[in-house]
């Protein structure tokens, strides 16, 4: 059977990568995907969590309802982000990183 | 759920989610993170929580992903052309990457690691009696009579603490979701400008 340390090693290496792909990449929207990978991964931890810490013997709900919460917000955040990255691309011609730099100077 | 199921699952995940990085098209990364939520999704199944599970792939890889995957149809974008990398942005990336990865081993080598109890007949007739004596469950409700069937009703014990203890935040969330709708609306019109017509 996985263990708890199991299921936290692998969520946590995928928040590495959404991490790494948040720093490294320039495309908005695939920064923005990373970001969504770091949001998943903190969902397995919460159900990993509500699974091995059980509530009268069964998976604590409390936990899922946690997860649940977060999906439902995730989707109001894509699709207001998704607005914006359209709206930005409108005004700019452009979704890559380094050609966004007015806030800059 | 056996181990070897645990390890493959992961893995589709975890190559899903270096997938999404390592791809230069967006169209493969949205389709690498479609695979990558697949995988979780299995997970989920692994942890029994199948409600969670179904959402997961309903939500993310169905309507969220769906979305990016039309909005960067709609943006048009090619792959992005080879530009020359800045070495000390990969340098920090990496570094910060480095880092956080050691002190993520440092936590979980001093975590104390548990076992799931298994969830056979006897622990969920258990909890069904527990739940009724405690006055959390009714005694000829779904739930009960679910739990002394030796089946775990996920998607009723959700539901279940969806409307009693969390009522208040739903009905939020639901309010969240329209204002954000309105807001997208707003965001995605066209100004009209002044010397238009």
């Amino acid at each position: 059977m996985a263990t708890l340390n199991n299921y936290l090693l692998v969520s946590g290496l995928l928040f590495t990568i959404g991490l790494a792909g948040v720093v490294l990449r320039r495309n908005v929207i695939v920064v923005f995907m990373c970001l969504e990978l770091m949001l998943s991964a903190a969902n397995l931890t919460l159900v990993a969590f509500s699974r091995f810490n059980t509530f009268m013997g069964l998976p604590d709900p409390r936990g899922q309802m946690l997860v649940f919460f977060v999906i439902t917000v995730a989707a109001a955040e894509v699709a207001v982000g998704l607005a914006i990255i359209v709206a930005l691309f409108r005004a700019r011609q452009t979704i890559h990183t380094d050609d966004l730099t007015s806030m800059k100077h | 759920m056996p181990t070897i199921l645990f390890w493959i699952f992961s893995l589709i995940m975890l190559i899903g989610g270096i997938a999404v990085v390592a791809f230069r098209n967006p169209v493969s990364s949205a389709l690498s993170v479609v695979t990558c939520f697949v995988g979780m999704a299995g997970l989920f199944v692994g942890l029994n929580a199948y409600f969670v599970a179904v959402i997961q792939v309903l939500v993310y890889t169905g309507a969220v992903m769906v979305l990016f995957l039309f909005i960067i149809m709609l943006l048009d974008l090619k792959a992005e052309a080879a530009r020359p990398r800045k070495p000390a942005a990969i340098l920090a990336g990496v570094a910060l990457i480095v880092a956080f990865t050691i002190q993520f081993i440092g936590v979980l080598s001093n975590h104390t690691n548990s076992e799931s109890v298994p969830l056979d007949a006897k622990t969920l007739a258990n909890a069904a009696e527990i739940g009724v004596e405690s006055g959390r469950l009714q005694a000829d409700g779904k739930i009960v009579k679910a739990l002394n069937d030796g089946r775990l009703p996920d998607t009723h014990l959700m539901g279940h603490t969806l409307f009693t203890r969390y009522n208040l935040p739903l009905q939020i969330l639901g309010t969240l979701l329209l204002v954000s709708t309105v807001g997208v609306v707003v965001l995605s019109k066209r100004e009209k400008s002044n010397n238009a017509d």
